[in-house]
């Protein structure tokens, strides 16, 4: 267990927290606004990574697929939530997470119609293939470390949104208050539907950017989705803030404990049993965590409520 | 009005048996058995989430504890049905208060993602388990023996399940009527007026959350014998969205209402799955549409009580 | 009964409750009248235990319950009734008291006979709704009672799990003239028995219930004293300026 080991799966921590991020934001801002539930966000997700999968090949090119990607999952997701979510904002949790539970099963069910249940084979460009020394002894994939990168540029990007300018004074405000902000002559159902597309659009970057590390298949969605929960249960719902904080310690955690657990068990315990209990202890450790946190702060870290 | 459906129902489904032997169509006595033990993890789901109105969407775990729980002792040799049985209901229940002891606290949002969770690091465990098939599952062993019970013998396992499901139900009823229920019911009702009169909810609710979990257990047991087989997939959370589309779909905080609701989805299920094996296609927006359009459920077109 | 010692509260910038001292004796019925937005509400709120005082300390028959929470405050013979009418919409008016009176019959870990036909709950409730003036009600979901009914039926709820001392906040919201007449001499009627701490807007309920009053202003009591000396005070009149006293 080297240093440089070390490293390498902190920095995969770090890029797998910067997706639970673009997952998380959307899904938190979705919550703490308009308190819904969204069971189908990995269902967004995952159109994102199959629309921008199938726009490369049939485009031939990298750019224009992510484009297009991204620009269907953000018209995917307006559309269920002008057919599909409206009727919801007004109904109880239990409604909210049952339809979108129907949603889920119908958007797996509909990409394996077309595309089929074997995973999509995703390409990356050349400039995207490759690795960067980025210590001495150390290289690491090109493509992990954009990944990263884009994750924070949109973290800042959002934080400037929803800091700085009237769109993001909007949503704060329709967040604490809905009935007045319609009332000041705001038009909350286009708010609404803004806020619920760019919150698809992060999710379906999410999905694109998985693909080539991930595979594309039916059902990818919810198995991130789950962990997206945590991330937000940990950072307190309706926290853009808490949603970073929680996403980069459950990448961390998750990455690093898969990795090391069992090596670390074993030098405890006996390797045979390490062997046994490690990977299962590893898959239950960020629950674990999130029972912790809960014990301790049953709102979560950063939250507003 | 109510009593004489009841008597019609109980008395259609002991004869179903003979009418299915007769017509040689031993395939419905299956559906019929796997409808039956699915009411039962849906009346255990209903106590908590119709009467309760805790909304766990971790109930597919305790299908999976008491169908792990007789599926590793049939593998060690332990078919003693009675021991199974009481091991399957132990270990739920105790999951059971360990997760109920740390969600109850929380509510609204938080308690459904974190029963999410906790139902999904047990799928995890279960797949991690490679000595009882990973993520494939293994084949059951050996049905378990009730010494003059056979449930190999289709009838008789049918008749088993029949009685348990019916005794889930009478003892739910009595339950949600006594004065443990009224305590369950008005906190979901009114939480904060049940505080002002000097109730605090959450030890009724974690016991009433032990309660559904053991009957889950139960249910589970049951479920792994049906089908012979033993997969993480009982307890996979798509597992759990069916379980709450049940109690839903027949209507909440009814006595009939987990059967009926049962009923409906299995049957729906097998019907469209024999059109297509993309069902689920067709299953979504249908259950989407349900869920906006027809709040009651199908129960509340037999009752005219508000429940 | 209760004695309240620089009690504060304070949601960010606003200081709700601002080093409030207030106290009942036994057997006394103690208004709280004040304008809105005084800081009225919050103080019930942490009398009660639905909010936790920033400082200050709560003595109730000499036991510290500052710490306590809501449903063991009730259990000691503090009960509440509620601003906003709080009752359980889908169970009878019977069936709201039987609860009230349940809570209070010790635990309720029973779990065969039906709550419903159990004597000791009914008969008590029963007699309750009959003294409140909903006898003939008792039967009726309580969503489908009209406000007035709904507010005795709150009262109802305090009384039926026995306190020593009745916190009513605005019982008689919203009701009109001829209900408010009848609440007012069935609240007359209680000062015999409980300890009542009367938050009120209604000031010919206040001054014909009231033992003493407590003028809540900004989150500070200006003034407390009998009825006569409430109404003949200049800064209590400064302000309400502009409302009947």
């Amino acid at each position: 267990m080297t240093t440089i080991l070390v490293f390498e799966q902190l920095l995969n921590g770090v890029q797998l927290g910067v997706m639970l991020f673009l997952m998380a934001a959307g899904l938190t801002l979705v919550l703490g606004i308009m308190n819904l539930v969204n069971l189908a966000h990995g269902a967004l997700y995952m159109v994102g990574a199959y629309l921008a999968t199938a726009a490369m090949q049939w485009t031939g090119s990298y750019p224009l697929g992510v484009a297009l990607g991204l620009a269907g999952a953000l018209v995917v997701g307006m559309a269920v939530e002008v057919t599909t979510i409206r009727p919801l904002y007004s109904r109880d949790h239990l409604d909210q997470v049952l339809a979108t539970f129907g949603l889920i099963l119908f958007f797996n069910e509909l990409v394996a119609i077309v595309w089929g249940r074997a995973s999509l084979y995703t390409s990356l460009p050349g400039w995207l293939q490759g690795h960067v020394k980025l210590l001495p002894g150390s290289s690491y994939p090109v493509y992990r470390l954009a990944i990263i990168a884009v994750g924070l540029a949109v973290a800042a990007t959002l934080w400037y949104v929803v800091a700085r300018t009237r769109l993001g004074m909007l949503i704060r405000a329709g967040a604490s208050n809905r009935t007045m902000v319609a009332a000041l002559g705001v038009n909350i159902r286009l708010l609404y539907t803004v806020v619920f597309g760019f919150g698809a659009a992060l999710a379906g970057l999410a999905g694109l950017m998985a693909g080539p590390i991930y595979s594309v298949q039916p059902g990818m969605g919810e198995l991130i989705l789950i962990q997206v929960f945590v991330v937000i249960v940990i950072g307190g719902i309706g926290s853009i803030r808490g949603a970073l904080v929680g996403a980069l310690i459950v990448g961390i955690v998750d990455t690093m404990g898969r990795a090391f657990l069992k090596p670390v068990l074993g030098t405890l315990i006996s390797p045979t049993a390490a062997e046994a209990a490690g990977p299962a202890l590893a898959s239950m450790l960020i629950y674990l965590l999130m029972a912790v946190v809960l014990a301790v702060k049953p709102a979560g870290l950063f939250s507003n409520r | 009005m109510r009593r004489l459906a009841w008597f019609f129902c109980v008395l259609a489904l002991a004869v179903l048996p003979a009418v299915v032997t007769a017509l040689d169509q031993p395939y419905y006595l299956e559906l019929a058995r796997r409808v039956m033990i699915f009411a039962i993890a849906a009346v255990s789901l209903d106590l908590i989430l119709g009467y309760g109105g805790m909304v766990s969407f971790g109930h597919a775990a305790y299908l999976g504890i008491g169908g792990y729980a007789v599926g590793i002792l049939a593998f060690y040799g332990v078919t003693n049905g009675w021991l199974q049985l009481g091991v399957a209901i132990g270990a739920s229940a105790l999951i059971a208060a360990a997760i109920g002891a740390v969600s109850i606290r929380t509510s609204g949002v938080y308690f459904i993602m974190i029963t999410l969770a906790f139902t999904q690091m047990l799928y995890y465990l279960g797949i991690s388990l490679d000595q009882f098939g990973g993520d494939d599952g293994m084949r059951l062993k050996a049905k378990s023996d009730f010494g003059f019970l056979d449930l190999g013998n289709p009838v008789q396992f049918y008749y088993v399940v029949l009685v348990l499901m019916l005794a889930a139900i009478y003892l739910t009823q009595r339950l949600v009527n006594s004065r443990f229920g009224m305590v369950i019911r008005a906190a979901k009702s009114n939480e904060s007026r049940t505080r002002a009169i000097g109730v605090s909810p959450y030890p009724y609710r974690l016991l009433a959350f032990v309660i559904a979990g053991a009957m889950g257990g139960v249910a589970g047991a049951l479920l792994v014998n049906q089908t012979a087989y033993l997969t993480p997939d009982f307890m996979h959370w798509t597992r759990s969205g069916e379980i709450m589309f049940m109690v839903i779909l027949g209507g909440m905080a009814s006595a009939a209402g987990p059967l009926a609701g049962a009923a409906a989805l299995l049957v729906v299920e097998d019907v469209l799955s024999s059109w297509t094996q993309h069902w689920q296609v067709i299953l979504g927006p249908l259950l989407v549409i349900s869920v906006i359009f027809f709040r009651r459920g199908l129960a509340g077109i037999f009752s005219r009580h508000d429940a | 009964m209760l004695e309240v010692r620089g009690l504060s509260k304070s949601f960010g910038a606003l200081r709700a409750s601002d080093g409030i001292d207030f106290d009942v004796r036994e057997g006394e019925t103690h208004a709280v009248i004040g304008p809105n937005g005084a800081g009225k509400t919050t103080f019930i709120g942490q009398l009660a235990g639905n909010l936790r005082p920033d400082s200050g300390s709560i003595v109730f028959a000499g036991e510290d319950i500052t710490a306590l929470p809501a449903p063991r405050r009730a259990r000691r013979g503090l009960a509440r009734s509620f601003q906003i009418t709080s009752i359980y919409k889908e169970f009878t008016a019977l069936e709201n008291v039987a609860l009230a009176v349940q809570a209070c019959a010790g635990h309720s870990f029973r779990f065969w006979r039906p709550a419903f036909r159990d004597e000791a709950l009914r008969r008590p409730a029963e007699q309750i709704l009959a003294d409140v003036g909903l006898g003939g009600r008792a039967a009726v979901p309580a969503a489908n009672l009209s406000h007035g009914e709904q507010r005795q039926l709150e009262v109802a709820m305090a009384l039926a799990t026995r306190p020593r001392l009745l916190l009513l906040d605005e019982p008689m919201a919203g009701m009109g003239a001829e209900e408010s007449q009848r609440m007012i001499e069935f609240l007359a009627s209680l000062k015999k028995r409980h300890s009542i701490i009367l938050v009120e807007h209604d000031m010919d309920a206040v001054f014909r219930l009231a033992d003493r009053i407590s003028v809540l202003v900004y989150g500070r009591v200006i003034a407390t004293d009998s009825p006569e000396n409430i109404r003949n005070n200049e800064e209590v009149r400064r302000a309400y300026l502009g409302e009947a006293a």
